[in-house]
Order: structure tokens, then C-alpha cells, then sequence
């Protein structure tokens, strides 16, 4: 399992990394999900977003997911590749899989890798 | 004890009708027209209508070949969790047959289906003793359906008193994914409630979201994980407590019938799958049906017209049967009267056929099935929510040390003839294996199927590519379902794809 030092991530398995303002899927979350076959991202470029609020719905071979802000801003830019390429989500879950990228960056209840690492390890059985 | 054992079937693909097809060939011939030819209008003409040419005989092999390619409940043991897949017993399709049924239409005046409104009557009546509810509608197509009616019904009873700012519904995470798309096809906010660590709602949780903004909750009782819910009262007064109603998903009433009345506990609404529970077919085969029973506070919202007693009967005269509306409905969900011949009917013959301790019986049935399986496979497969289960189950699909999935387990019961059970369903466990094996199945049956398991398990362990590979029996080998759900053919055959064929 990857999990970059230099990010914050939350229970409902996001990322956010701080000094890009970008959002994402964890890799902890796309290996449970398998093969995602279909990403939709739900917010616009100008929207502003608060954690814990819908910004994209993917699915893959196994389940459906909703993706929740990692953190609240105004977006700035949305990843409009995944659509065509939803197997990103996949292989480079932190790089080209990054979601939206917001400004402003307000987190809570977030964790750093070593504890979101625990808190994976603790939920499976 | 049956030896469970692996099937060798020849790999024959079956061309395409239109393959088969060649100019010339009819299936029907017509006899001479004793009336003179009219030419259709030019204009109505097309120039060419690419449709497959061939005998009758052709197009029936063609058919027959094909149904052989599939698995069924008539042909095999299909426990598919939280679809209650019970073999539907045949005098069902005798009497939705009958002539009396078979040859009417939903606009005959009521005074010539008498005989189908009585029946759908007594439908609506069994419906609610079964339930403990008030009033039945069953028009909804499907569960699905039924699940969008009693949500618009909730929300209509909100609204009519005024109370306009109710806009959440509390669904607990082990949910069918119908419950939070009925209530947002409705335009409500969806508040995903937790299980804690016995697989009941987390009633610390559900107090935090009880507010007087909650329209109500949708509970499927037993759950998903096919676990009563241990704490149901505590649940149900939290939700009214804050003013919000509680919707039951019925989908699991095979293990309640002549035990547990939802009406009786509080529930407000209710769907009942007629297609699940009470032996009409789904899967493919359907049409579903999804009736709806609601307590008397909720019974002037239902759809209309529901069938009612328009005259009274007395010793020598039956009453006459109409159409009623009720006084507040949120008004008509489908045309005509729901899924009569393919649903009601079916529905009506099987619990007349049972009757009230049959019926118990089939749950009694449904839910010693599935403990005897949870028995025989505990050791073998971990079960995260183990205790005494209702009528079905959920074991992890998964081996410590072991790249083996739950995905692989299905395929390769394949290889030993059984239908795979439910998987990656529900979501809150790892690698689930959801079986419910319904009250139609005997021990030999039961056990076959655990001793399948328990060999995949030894396979999983000493020849993972078995399971890798499966199925390596079946017509077709395993399917790419990457390639089938990212590269998506949606459109229809279209004649001019056909060309000059």
C-alpha cells in the first residue's frame, strides 16, 4: 500500500496534499474498489466546496463510490481526463488520478500517513 | 451425502440468428388470400428490412440452444443472497393461465372482471394481515418502484401537515443501493447511518442525524447481513421521537412470514418484492412486483385507485368490486393496475396454497437453511457478523496469505454446477460471499453446495490457479468484465448496421 508522507487523508479514503490543493483516491481505496471502470467528477471549476461534500462518482467492477472533499476551498481546476481514462484511478492514484484542485485548502479531522496506514490495517479483518 | 463433481460440457458457440439466416427461407406459409391483394401505399414501403430468414424449426433449435447456455433455478441450486431465488412452484403458471385471468383487459367494465378484482381484493387483504398494515396498493412495477411510491407517500404526509423543512433520509450503510436512489430520484439528502460491531444500525450514530429535518429512515430488517436487527424498537423510537417515519425494505421478508409483523413494530411503510417472497419469477424472467402496505395514519396517500367493495355482498349476491381513490393520493404509478397476470396472480396462488402455517413454515424453513450452511462453513470461510443469522449470510471470500478473491470463489463454483452466490455485496464486508440458500432446498442439496466450498477453500490453498482460471467448465470461460463495463456497446441494432445482409 502506497501512502505518501507529504499528504493528509481521511477516514472516507481521500487525499489532499497541501501545497497543491489537489484531491484525490487513496491507493488503499482503489485497490478495494478493483478495476474502476467509470468516473464522473460532480463539481465545476468556480464552485466552492466544504469537506465532507460529494466532488466525484466512480465506479468499478465491484461497487460504486461516492468521493468526498478532502478538504473545503473554491476549485480551481477539475481533472477532466479521468473521464476518458477512468484506469488512472488506478495506476497513479496520487499523480494523474488527482481529482480537483481547490484554493484556500481548509482541512478537518484529517490524518497523516502513518495513522490513516493504521487505520487501514485495522479494518481488515 | 452427494459427492459434489465437475462437469465436462462440449465448447459449442452458438452463431447468431442472423448468421443463421439465408434469403428465402419463411417460417409460416399463408394460404391464398379468399379476398382480393391491396398494395400498401409506396410511401410506406421501406426498400429494404434486413430481419434473419428461416424456418421455424431453425429459429426454435436456435432458441433451445441458447436457453441450454443458461444456468436456472429450474436446473440447478442458485443461492443468490438478498434475492430469495426459491423455486417457484408450477400450478402457479396453471392459474395465472387460466382463461378467466389470460384473456382480459385492464379497460373491461368492472362488471365483467369481477373474478380479477376479487382476487386482487383478497390480495390486498392477505398482503396486510401478512404485514400488519392497513392498506396495500399494488401497482408498484417492482421493489425499486415501490420504494420510490412509499418514499413520495412519506414525503406527501410531511407535506400535507405542513411541515415543509424535512429533507434527509437515514439509511443505514448495509443497505440495498435501491434505498438511497429512490429517496434521491425524489430529491432528498441521503445520510449514510453506520453498523456497529454486531451488524445492528449504530444508534449512536442514528441519534446524532435525528433532527426535525429527517423525512424518515429506510431499514431493510434482517439486513443485508441477514441479521435481525437487535435493537428494532430503539431504532424505530428514535425515528418517530424526531417526527421522521420508518420505511421498511421488504426485500427480506422470506425469513419474517407468520413471525414478525413489520406494522405491528412500528414500521410506517413498507414494500413487499412479490417476486422474492411469495414465488412470482425475477432475475430476467421477471416482471417483478412491489406492492406497497402503509399504517392507517398513511393509508389516504396511497397511490389510486386501489380495489375496494363498491356494494356490499350479503348471503345470496357477492359484493361488486370497483376502483376506489384515496382521499389525499399522491396519485397513479403506472398504468392500469400493476403486474396482474405475472405478479398478483402467482402471488395469490402461493399463498392460498400455503396458507397461514405454510407460510410460516417457509420462513422457519429459509432461516434453519441458512444457519445449517453457517454451521458447515464458519470453520472454513470467515464470517465478520457471526451470529444466529435469519435467512441468509455473509462470509468473506478471502484467505490470509492467499491472492484468492471472492470473485474466484464464484467462478469456480461454476466448475462444480452451482450458481455463485451474491459478491462484493454488501459493501461493508471484505470480499463478500452473500448466500441464501430460501426454504426450497433439501439437506443433500445444502450439503453439496458446503462441500463445494470447502474444497474451493482447499484449492485456494494448494491449486490457486483453478480458481484463477475458472470457470474451465462452463460454455464460456471467464469473462472480462473490465472490458465489459469500460467499453460499452449501448446503442441498438440498427437495420442500416445490416448493410445488404
Amino acid at each position: 500500500m502506497n501512502t505518501p508522507a507529504t499528504l493528509k487523508y481521511t477516514k472516507s479514503d481521500e487525499w489532499f496534499d497541501a501545497s497543491s490543493g489537489a484531491m484525490g483516491l487513496t491507493d488503499y481505496a482503489q485497490s478495494q474498489l478493483s478495476d474502476i471502470v467509470f468516473v464522473e467528477i460532480l463539481v465545476d471549476v468556480g464552485d466552492t466546496v466544504e469537506t465532507g461534500s460529494p466532488i466525484a462518482s466512480v465506479e468499478s467492477v465491484k461497487a460504486s463510490a461516492e468521493i468526498y472533499a478532502s478538504a473545503g476551498g473554491k476549485v480551481t481546476a477539475v481533472n477532466k481526463d479521468l473521464s476518458n481514462k477512468p484506469e488512472t484511478l488506478n495506476s497513479d492514484p496520487y499523480g494523474a488520478g488527482w481529482m480537483v484542485k481547490i484554493e484556500g485548502g481548509q482541512t478537518s479531522d484529517v490524518m497523516d500517513a502513518a495513522a490513516y496506514e493504521t487505520y487501514c490495517a485495522g479494518r481488515t479483518h | 451425502m452427494i459427492e459434489a463433481t465437475l462437469t465436462a460440457t462440449a465448447k459449442v458457440v452458438e452463431p447468431t440468428i442472423f448468421d443463421l439466416s439465408s434469403p428465402g427461407r419463411v417460417g409460416v406459409s399463408f394460404p391464398e388470400p379468399d379476398v382480393p391483394r391491396t398494395e400498401l401505399p409506396k410511401s410506406m414501403l421501406r426498400a429494404d428490412l434486413p430481419l434473419p430468414e428461416l424456418a421455424e424449426v431453425d429459429v426454435v433449435r436456435h432458441y433451445m440452444h441458447l436457453s441450454k447456455f443458461n444456468y436456472s433455478v429450474d436446473g440447478g441450486y442458485y443461492p443468490l443472497g438478498s434475492c430469495t431465488m426459491k423455486y417457484n412452484p408450477k400450478i402457479d403458471e396453471d392459474t395465472c393461465r387460466l382463461p378467466g385471468f389470460l384473456h382480459t383487459h385492464p379497460l373491461q367494465p368492472i362488471e365483467t372482471v369481477q373474478g380479477n378484482l376479487a382476487l386482487m381484493y383478497q390480495l390486498q387483504e392477505w398482503l396486510k394481515e401478512i404485514s400488519g398494515f392497513s392498506a396495500v396498493t399494488l401497482q408498484p412495477a417492482a421493489g425499486a418502484h415501490g420504494e420510490f411510491t412509499g418514499v413520495l407517500i412519506m414525503r406527501a404526509y410531511h407535506k400535507s401537515r405542513g411541515d415543509v423543512k424535512r429533507t434527509k433520509m437515514l439509511i443505514p450503510d448495509s443497505a440495498h443501493g435501491t434505498n438511497p436512489a429512490s429517496s434521491g430520484m425524489i430529491g432528498l439528502q441521503i445520510v449514510q447511518i453506520p453498523s456497529d460491531a454486531r451488524g445492528n444500525v449504530d444508534l449512536k450514530a442514528l441519534k446524532e442525524h435525528c433532527d426535525d429535518t429527517v423525512v424518515g429512515m429506510m431499514l431493510t430488517n434482517p439486513n443485508t447481513l441477514g441479521l435481525f436487527d437487535e435493537n428494532i424498537e430503539e431504532v424505530i423510537k428514535l425515528v418517530h421521537d424526531c417526527g421522521g417515519l420508518m420505511y421498511g425494505d421488504g426485500a427480506n421478508l422470506n425469513a419474517l412470514l407468520g413471525i414478525v409483523k413489520p406494522g405491528d413494530i412500528g414500521f410506517d411503510v413498507m414494500h413487499f418484492n412479490l417476486h422474492k417472497t411469495f414465488a412470482v419469477p425475477h432475475g430476467g424472467g421477471g416482471p417483478g412486483s412491489g406492492p406497497v402496505g402503509v399504517a392507517a395514519h398513511l393509508a389516504d396517500f396511497l397511490p389510486e385507485p386501489l380495489v375496494g367493495i363498491l356494494e356490499e355482498g350479503d348471503d345470496e349476491t357477492p359484493p361488486l368490486f370497483g376502483f376506489v381513490k384515496p382521499a389525499k393520493s399522491i396519485g397513479r404509478m403506472k398504468a392500469f393496475h400493476g403486474h396482474f397476470g405475472g405478479g398478483h396472480v402467482r402471488a395469490f396462488t402461493y399463498i392460498a396454497m400455503h396458507g397461514p402455517d405454510g407460510l410460516k413454515d417457509i420462513s422457519q424453513y429459509a432461516v434453519l437453511n441458512a444457519n445449517y450452511l453457517l454451521a458447515r462453513l464458519r470453520n472454513t470461510y470467515h464470517v465478520p457478523f457471526d451470529r444466529i443469522c435469519m435467512h441468509e449470510f455473509v462470509a468473506e471470500g478471502q484467505f490470509a496469505g492467499s491472492d484468492v478473491r471472492a470473485l474466484d470463489i464464484a467462478k469456480r463454483l461454476m466448475d462444480y454446477n452451482f450458481h455463485p452466490p451474491t459478491n462484493y455485496f454488501p459493501l461493508i464486508v471484505h470480499e463478500a460471499l452473500m448466500i441464501e440458500p430460501t426454504e426450497t432446498e433439501n439437506k443433500d442439496t445444502l450439503d453439496a453446495f458446503a462441500d463445494a466450498l470447502i474444497k474451493i477453500a482447499d484449492e485456494a490453498k494448494t491449486k490457486p490457479e483453478l480458481l484463477h482460471n475458472a470457470p474451465s467448465t462452463t460454455q464460456f470461460g471467464r469473462m472480462d468484465e473490465v472490458k465489459a463495463a469500460r467499453d460499452l456497446v449501448l446503442c441498438c441494432w440498427l437495420p442500416e448496421d445490416y448493410g445488404d445482409q
